[in-house]
């Protein structure tokens, strides 16, 4: 097989066709006359991480609550390195947002008295199932937009430090598309697969994240040269065991406490409750031989027990499945819980693109919305409305007056060539899915994985960096047989990126601000004298060089300077 | 955790190929589709939902504390049901209304 090029041009190409992506082309059409491309790995009915659906909105002021509150919760349960900047302007947006993908067809409850029925302080309920199907139809009545599915987007095209397009190959038809863009917003997600997953062989992929949001988003910002942030924020996901499915519908749906093998309530030894520490106490309870831990759930009603049946089969349907198939639902048994892999995701921690309060990179073209856009944790799906809306706004402003400009030949040639090496390389001893399967076992042992705890150390690292860098050498050789093998080739590249960058940052910061999420055996204390501040990284040469940030507060308009 | 085709129930039309999240449907030599991939399947039940003819099995692996049940959904208007198959064939149905919201 032999790639041919193809040259196509847009004004704004959107990378990722998911919750932000969606919505930032919704938002340019209205604001604009600008053409769009919307390129999708796979299709946007149903691609990202809302293919399944989602059970309620986390984020959301409710009645009694402010932007400022938002802001307050944010931060304290980040333990105070945030992006102030970022999170109060999603905090302002996520309202008017959430009105907006209603009136697309969500279905949002609500009282007697037409108010959203609220699940504690940030969140309202829906029903989800169905959210990236509207997102895909109301897309798709855009004159000026194209989607184009099964387009999987390689890398940037720069000239003189601007983005000037992308490089993508078809899963159907051998074309090279070299598509020439006056911006580009990146929304590709975050990245799930780079640890040893909770499932073995078979079930590899029943992860929380998606397992397809391969981190190709971070990977070409890595690649051109832009600068990311807090990397070293992993997300670990409290779950429900096996299925990996969601526990906060059973924490905060029927208020199901966290309790070990001996019925105790555990999580208020470990100090005040947040998203970490809710994780990092069972994972101690676990080392301590009081497991398994369980959320508390015999004893509820049957009609409990069925709402919770039909929550999770608009999100997870698996875990409805398990509690049907083993005859033991949540009102007979307490639900198992453990944490999962490491994942690196700007909607749930603060991963990601360095960008300015109006969503740019630091790169000249280039703007970044949703799960890739760092610096604001605790976005969810609203979060990512906010920040793919304003990526747009700032995308149709940048464009004004600008022209498209071409890519030099020879570097089209040259990237050709670079893709079409992977159908001519002849067949090794290794697999795309033994590098893949080498590197979750590195990051697991040597870089903070469940099988350590979570924990990790300078000299550990030091391996996982070294052993990283040796399979990224080695995945140039593989070879592929057909596009979605060369779709695999690009995705364990990619994922390989992340990993050093991840690496990188995780040695930067000398402290645990973040347990499990950022365990440093090294320095096992908080350190806000030294550390209240961001640990930003930026490639260049074949490393990743660490950048130190201060903080940026509320009211601050941030500037890209140096 | 993965699905398994029924390939007497299969039409080939190729809906649940479109949707794949992690483009793992391939179509077989007879126009039937396969999954190609089974162990990348994410378990996100789309291909499930666009089927009309009952021909996806959605399971859960045996490393899941599978026990070989199945299940599979009816679109009937504004409602979805989920019919989960036991062993021995005997079935449970849960419907949800798409107007509704979730209780929790």
């Amino acid at each position: 097989m032999n790639l041919k090029t193809k040259n196509i041009e847009t004004d704004i190409l959107i990378v990722g066709g998911g919750t932000a992506g969606c919505f930032a082309a919704i938002t340019i059409a209205e604001n604009s006359d600008a053409k769009v491309i919307i390129a999708e790995k796979a299709n946007i009915k149903r691609s990202g991480c809302l293919a399944a659906g989602v059970n309620a909105l986390n984020a959301y002021i409710v009645k009694g609550q402010t932007p400022e509150n938002y802001l307050t919760y944010t931060k304290n349960d980040a333990e105070g390195v945030v992006r102030e900047d970022l999170v109060y302007t999603i905090a302002q947006k996520l309202n008017q947002v959430t009105k907006k993908v209603e009136d697309l067809g969500l279905v949002i409850l609500k009282d007697e008295a037409g108010e959203y029925v609220s699940r504690g302080n940030r969140n309202i309920k829906i029903n989800g199932e169905n959210i990236k199907p509207i997102l895909a139809d109301a897309v798709s009545k855009l004159p000026n937009v194209t989607v184009i599915n099964r387009m999987n987007i390689i890398d940037y095209i720069l000239k003189a430090g601007k983005i000037i397009g992308a490089y993508g190959f078809s899963l159907d038809t051998a074309v090279l598309y070299v598509i020439s863009a006056k911006a580009v917003i990146c929304t590709t997600g975050g990245a799930a697969g780079l640890y040893k997953p909770n499932n073995p062989g078979f079930s590899k992929h029943k992860m929380w994240y998606s397992p397809f949001n391969t981190g190709a988003g971070y990977a070409m910002g890595i690649r051109a040269g832009a600068e990311m942030t807090t990397f070293e924020m992993r997300f670990i996901a409290l779950r429900c065991k096996d299925t990996i499915a969601p526990t906060g519908t059973i924490a905060q749906g029927i208020g199901a406490q966290q309790t070990n093998s001996k019925g105790e309530e555990y999580e208020k030894n470990y100090g005040i409750p947040k998203t970490s520490i809710r994780m990092y106490s069972t994972v101690m309870e676990n080392q301590k031989g009081k497991g398994p831990c369980y959320l508390q759930t015999a004893g509820i009603s049957q009609e409990q027990e069925q709402d919770l049946y039909k929550a999770y089969l608009n999100m997870a349907p698996a875990q409805t499945l398990s509690w049907l198939e083993n005859g033991k639902g949540p009102a007979n048994e307490n639900v198992e819980i453990e944490g999962t892999e490491p994942y690196i995701v700007g909607g749930h921690t603060a991963s990601g693109y360095w960008i300015d309060t109006n969503r740019a990179t630091t790169i000249q073209g280039l703007y970044a919305a949703g799960d890739v856009a760092g610096g604001s944790p605790q976005k969810y799906v609203t979060g990512c409305f906010a920040e793919g809306e304003m990526a747009a706004v700032a995308a149709v402003a940048y464009i004004q007056g600008k022209a498209i400009t071409s890519p030099e030949m020879q570097d089209v040639e040259r990237k050709a060539g670079a893709v079409n090496a992977f159908f001519t390389n002849e067949q090794g001893l290794y697999t795309v899915e033994q590098i893949e399967e080498a590197m979750q076992k590195i990051m697991d042992e040597y870089a903070g994985g469940i099988s350590s705890g979570y924990v990790f150390n300078l000299s550990k690292l030091q391996v996982a960096k070294r052993q990283i860098k040796d399979l990224l050498q080695l995945s140039y050789k593989l070879k592929a047989h057909d596009l979605h093998e060369l779709m695999l080739i690009y995705e364990v590249i990619d994922r390989l990126y992340v990993c050093d960058t991840l690496i990188q940052h995780l040695g930067a910061r000398k402290e645990t601000r973040w347990h499990t999420f950022q365990e440093n055996a090294d320095y096992p204390e908080r350190d806000d004298a030294n550390w209240l501040k961001y640990v930003n990284s930026r490639f260049s040469e074949g490393e990743v060089k660490i950048i130190l940030r201060d903080l940026v507060k509320k009211d601050d308009i941030y500037e890209h300077k140096d | 955790m993965s699905i398994k085709i029924d390939i007497h129930k299969c039409t080939g039309c190729g809906k649940c190929r479109e949707v794949c999240p992690g483009s793992l449907l391939a179509e077989d030599p007879a126009g039937k589709t396969q999954i190609k991939y089974p162990k990348e399947c994410w378990g996100c039940t789309s291909c499930v939902k666009e089927c009309n003819f009952n021909a996806i099995q959605y399971y859960l692996g045996a490393d899941m504390g599978g026990k070989g049940s199945y299940l599979y959904t009816k679109q009937e208007g504004q409602l979805l049901h989920w019919i989960i198959v036991a062993p021995d064939g005997s079935k449970q149905i849960l419907t949800i209304d798409k107007r509704q919201a979730n209780a929790y």
